[in-house]
């Protein structure tokens, strides 16, 4: 066992607790000890000085991209679960589309094997809902659960076998285990690459229209309704989206939603100039799409941030828009992105923020995550909520460098991230 | 005498141009017709430049327009293209930019699937690059040719009703002549069955016509667009049959206008599909004089970008006669 940490005067906002004060905090055995002023250092701990500083529950990601197996120039497990620490977050679920997909229990226990022996943060495996990621065949979802799947998805695509869906959501909800949906209707969004609108029309660019995303996110939540299912709506991106998920909260639907840092910041005009680094799906989508989604998750109609962390080697972006592959890196820059556009533009604040990126997401996935109560897994991060600093990919822990956010100045920063009581990243130290 | 209007090192497209920098090219066109009527049509201007003619689609009719071009201003010319040569076979689009800039080339002309592709070239070397159309983005000098052919027919652009008829979405070429002559001040319409105008393009300026008899009782000029047969196989419209039928340009339809209409079309024709022979081979049409205008057009961009001043155009057609 790692010894004690004990940290000292920092600002502790635990939403979980409505707590927001300037305590210090006791991690003893990997578990939170105690929340109190001047605790008592015991022997042989080791203290912290963190005056200034946010102490908050480790961040928790709901959607991220390993690549591992199959795809390891691009990320590892290994690599994507530093990258994770580096900006705060300590728990993350990694969704199956690798190389073999992640459907059955010898490769969910691979996933957990190899975060595991990574030994930052916590890597939760999603298992697919269908066999080879193909939509026909149903997984063995009790065996992927019983494994350690806490969720199952095809993320990257849609299941469009409504068929599929319906017996995959009736059947998972005996376990327990909550479907994430990419919600995308595939005969809209056809072969297009960016959002459908003025400006897709001026580069010459196939556009997807929003209601590819709300189709989809409409058919998805009538499945849920009719299933009793547990649905959770992956990117959420439109306004179309917010309403219909809007509608199914009020009538009871269990649904939950994510939302991107990217989609939360970022406008369709990122992609002029062809730029593949603005290239993800869903895509970038209009001003009054990101002023919805932004409202939806300062009224909670949105649950949650998450960051489709989706890793690309150079190479692969550094092409025509049309053959570069879709997705973007997040989970070195989703804290200081959020500080920015969320805090600091003032639509939330910092215990509201943390609510977003760590305890709602932790209930939705079911993870002992997202809160410092007595005896929780000590899981903490410490930042440095007006830290200005330059987002530079060359810095980036992660294997890839694909953010359309290079080059801007981002705000807050991660200082110190611990995971299991133990110091897994510590800039003080590192850079 | 205005000061001289400069031009970047590259032409990727009509939307980034000035009005002035557009003026210029279509009146540096003007001394350039003259020479391919000439005996010997030559002149030195480009002498000892090297340009590649880099065609990743195959497009005869434009690379051979291009390549009179070239010659008739006395560059060393090299095609490249897509299928079976190895520069281009298997090696991605950044890699030839490199050899290209390896090969110390002055210029690249290049045709390209992929919109955007001619920006992409453009920002990795530091040759000119010219866009000889990029995917369904623009077709630069395509529109530039089309706006000299109706400026001579028409006497001019401004206030000039010119329709766009056809597959619109995956257009190119469409593309280029709403920004040109939208900077020319001319009103631009464009017309098609409504699975092939993309959505949002009213937020540019451009009014939609659903019916080609609307579009006809308008337009003074029409610029009739090829219909890809893909586009049939893509299930955008039914049956070429029905489009003829419902979008097609004849003489009937002509017949009912309130004026004169003149026909333009980029070409290749698919006759009896979006224009009938009789309009193609009318009185009203001017699609070969397109073609006689291409070589200009082309001629007035690879000497502005090699940086030849729009004032010495009419000196330098006269250089080889000294
Ligand atoms: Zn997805």
């Amino acid at each position: 066992m790692s010894r004690p940490i004990l940290l000292q005067g920092g600002r502790i906002i635990d939403p979980s607790q409505k707590l927001d004060e300037r305590l210090d905090l006791l991690l003893v055995d990997g578990r939170v000890a105690g929340i109190g002023q001047a605790l008592e250092a015991p022997a042989g701990c080791e203290v912290l000085d963190v005056a200034g500083l946010i102490v908050a529950p480790g961040l928790v990601d709901l959607h991220v991209h390993l690549r591992e197996p199959g795809d390891e120039h691009k990320e590892t497990i290994a690599s994507g679960a530093r990258a994770a620490v580096a900006g705060g977050f300590t728990s993350v679920c990694a969704m199956p589309n690798t190389r073999p997909p992640i459907d059955d229990p010898a490769a969910v226990g691979f996933v957990r094997a190899q975060g595991e022996h990574a030994g930052f943060a916590h890597v939760y495996p999603v298992g697919a809902v269908s066999v080879g990621l193909k939509g026909e065949e149903m997984t063995e979802i009790g065996e992927l659960g019983a494994a350690g799947a806490v969720a199952i998805s095809d993320d990257g695509r849609p299941v469009w076998d409504s068929g599929l869906l319906s017996r995959a959501l009736e059947y998972a909800s005996a376990f327990d285990i909550p479907y994430f949906s990419h919600s995308e209707e595939l005969g809209l969004s056809a072969k297009g690459v960016m959002n459908e609108g003025t400006i897709s029309t001026s580069l010459g660019l196939r556009g997807i229209p929003n209601a590819a995303e709300d189709a989809a996110v409409a058919r998805d939540c009538i499945i849920a309704e009719l299933t009793g299912g547990q649905l959770h709506i992956l990117h959420v991106s439109t306004r179309g989206a917010v309403e219909i998920v809007r509608a199914a909260k009020a009538r009871g639907v269990r649904v939950t939603a994510e939302v991107t840092p990217h989609h939360l910041s970022l406008t369709d005009e990122a992609v002029r100039g062809y730029r593949t680094e603005a290239k993800m799906n869903p895509p970038l989508r209009a001003a009054a799409d990101v002023s919805a989604v932004r409202d939806a998750l300062v009224e909670g109609v949105i649950d949650c941030i998450a960051t489709d962390h989706a890793p690309h080697h150079y190479e692969d972006k550094e092409r025509e828009f049309d053959d570069a592959p879709f997705g973007v890196v997040g989970l070195e820059t989703a804290l200081g992105v959020c500080v920015r556009d969320l805090v600091v533009a003032g639509r939330l604040d910092l215990p509201e923020l943390i609510d977003r990126l760590s305890c709602r997401p932790a209930k939705i996935a079911g993870l002992p995550a997202g809160t410092l109560a007595e005896g929780s897994p000590a899981d903490v991060v410490v930042f440095d909520a007006e830290g200005r600093w330059t987002c530079q990919p060359e810095e980036f822990y992660s294997l890839s460098r694909n953010t359309p956010f290079a080059g801007q100045e981002l705000v807050g920063r991660v200082v110190m991230t611990l995971v299991s009581g133990r110091t897994v990243h510590n800039r003080r130290e590192d850079r | 005498m205005t000061k001289t209007v400069e031009f970047g090192k590259d032409l990727t497209g009509l939307e980034g141009l000035s009005l002035a920098q557009i003026t210029t090219i279509l009146d540096v066109a003007e001394p350039f017709k003259e020479i391919s009527e000439r005996p010997i049509k030559k002149v030195p201007v480009l002498r000892g430049k090297t340009i590649v003619n880099l065609f990743y689609e195959p497009s005869t009719r434009t690379r051979v327009s291009f390549e009179f071009a070239e010659k008739r201003l006395s560059a060393d010319t090299v095609n490249i293209s897509g299928s079976g040569s190895s520069i281009v076979k298997g090696e991605s689009l950044v890699d030839t930019a490199r050899n290209l800039e390896a090969m110390r080339i002055d210029m690249v002309v290049m045709r390209h699937g992929s919109s955007g592709a001619a920006q992409f070239l453009a920002d990795r070397i530091p040759s000119n690059v010219i866009n000889a159309g990029d995917g369904q983005h623009e077709h630069p000098t395509q529109g530039l040719l089309d706006m000299l052919t109706i400026r001579d027919h028409m006497g001019g652009i401004e206030g000039r009703r010119v329709c766009i008829v056809g597959d619109i979405l995956h257009s190119r070429v469409a593309r280029s002549n709403i920004y040109g002559l939208a900077k020319l001040g001319a009103e631009v319409a464009v017309c098609g069955p409504p699975t092939l105008i993309p959505h949002g393009i009213e937020d540019i300026g451009v009014t939609v016509f659903k019916r080609v008899e609307e579009a006809i009782e308008w337009a003074e000029v029409l610029n009739v667009l090829r219909l890809q047969l893909e586009r049939m196989e893509a299930g955008y419209i039914p049956s070429l049959r029905e489009y003829n039928r419902f979008f097609g340009i004849s003489v009937a339809r002509l017949e009912r206008a309130p004026r004169d209409v003149l026909i333009l079309h980029p070409g290749p024709m698919n006759r009896g599909v979006e224009i009938d022979s009789h309009v193609a081979d009318g009185p009203h049409s001017v699609i070969l004089r397109q073609v006689t205008n291409g070589v200009a057009i082309r001629m007035a961009v690879l000497y502005l970008l090699a940086g030849g001043s729009p004032e010495r155009a009419e000196a330098a057609k006269m250089e080889n006669r000294a």
